[in-house]
């Protein structure tokens, strides 16, 4: 089983440089916790203790995770996973 | 030092100036490594608001995804103060995240005058760079 997650620059540290990489499971949790086997350090980058971390969009394809249940929602073989961090900033 | 064009300039002012008092926000893609910017991308403001902005999230992979099939990357990325001078506010410093990206600033609290400055942020450290127009000039 293969889901292809891509990873944006500032996490490359984690995967040694990758652009992408692999991962498997039934739920985007699983497969964060999957990857973060892989890569230490990954899933703190992405996960806090209310779900996944606000200011990073997650893509399951082409819909964005928010809208398909967040970490629990299902991923399967042949999926695209993408990781971009939120550009965002404000007056303070 | 930023190395860009008078007219990719004016493209960020008047984007800020329409905005206004909303920030605006955008990206300027170059070609990968080249730090070119070249290609203006206004961008939504999710948060229509004043004092914050943020990427509309499905746009933001529109873009993303159009820079990587281009082997683009975001050279610039802007956005606008409304009431504040144009520098790095803690907010625009903790959530930079593209470490090779120019985080050019415009200030529209001035209805005559506009601040254009620019900025690297790398863990936290900004650094203020010179904005060279290409062509000659310095803003």
């Amino acid at each position: 089983m293969a889901i292809e997650v891509r990873i944006p620059t500032i996490l490359r540290t984690f995967t040694g440089g990758a652009k992408s990489v692999e991962g498997s499971g039934d739920t985007l949790d699983a497969l964060i916790a999957d990857l973060d086997a892989q890569h230490a350090g990954l899933r703190d980058r992405l996960v806090d203790d209310a779900g996944l971390r606000r200011f990073i969009n997650v893509y399951l394809n082409d819909e964005d995770v928010r809208f398909l249940g967040g970490l629990s929602a299902p991923v399967k073989d042949g999926d695209t996973v993408t990781v971009l961090p939120a550009v965002a900033g404000g007056m303070r | 030092m930023l190395t860009i064009s008078r007219a990719l300039i004016d493209q960020v002012i008047a984007h800020a100036r329409a905005d206004h008092p909303d920030e605006a926000c955008g990206v300027i893609a170059g070609p990968a490594g080249s730090d070119r910017p070249e290609r203006f991308v206004a961008m939504t403001n999710a948060e229509r608001s004043p004092t914050f902005y943020r990427f509309d999230s499905m746009e933001q992979l529109r873009v993303w995804r159009e820079m990587d099939d281009r082997d683009e990357e975001p050279v610039v990325i802007y956005h606008s103060h409304t009431a504040t001078e144009a520098y790095p506010s803690r907010t625009d410093i903790s959530y930079a995240m593209e470490p090779s990206a120019h985080y050019l600033l415009v200030s529209t609290r001035k209805p005559d005058e506009t601040e254009v400055r620019s900025f690297t942020i790398v863990d936290g450290v900004v650094t203020e760079e010179q904005v060279q127009l290409a062509g000659g000039g310095v803003e």
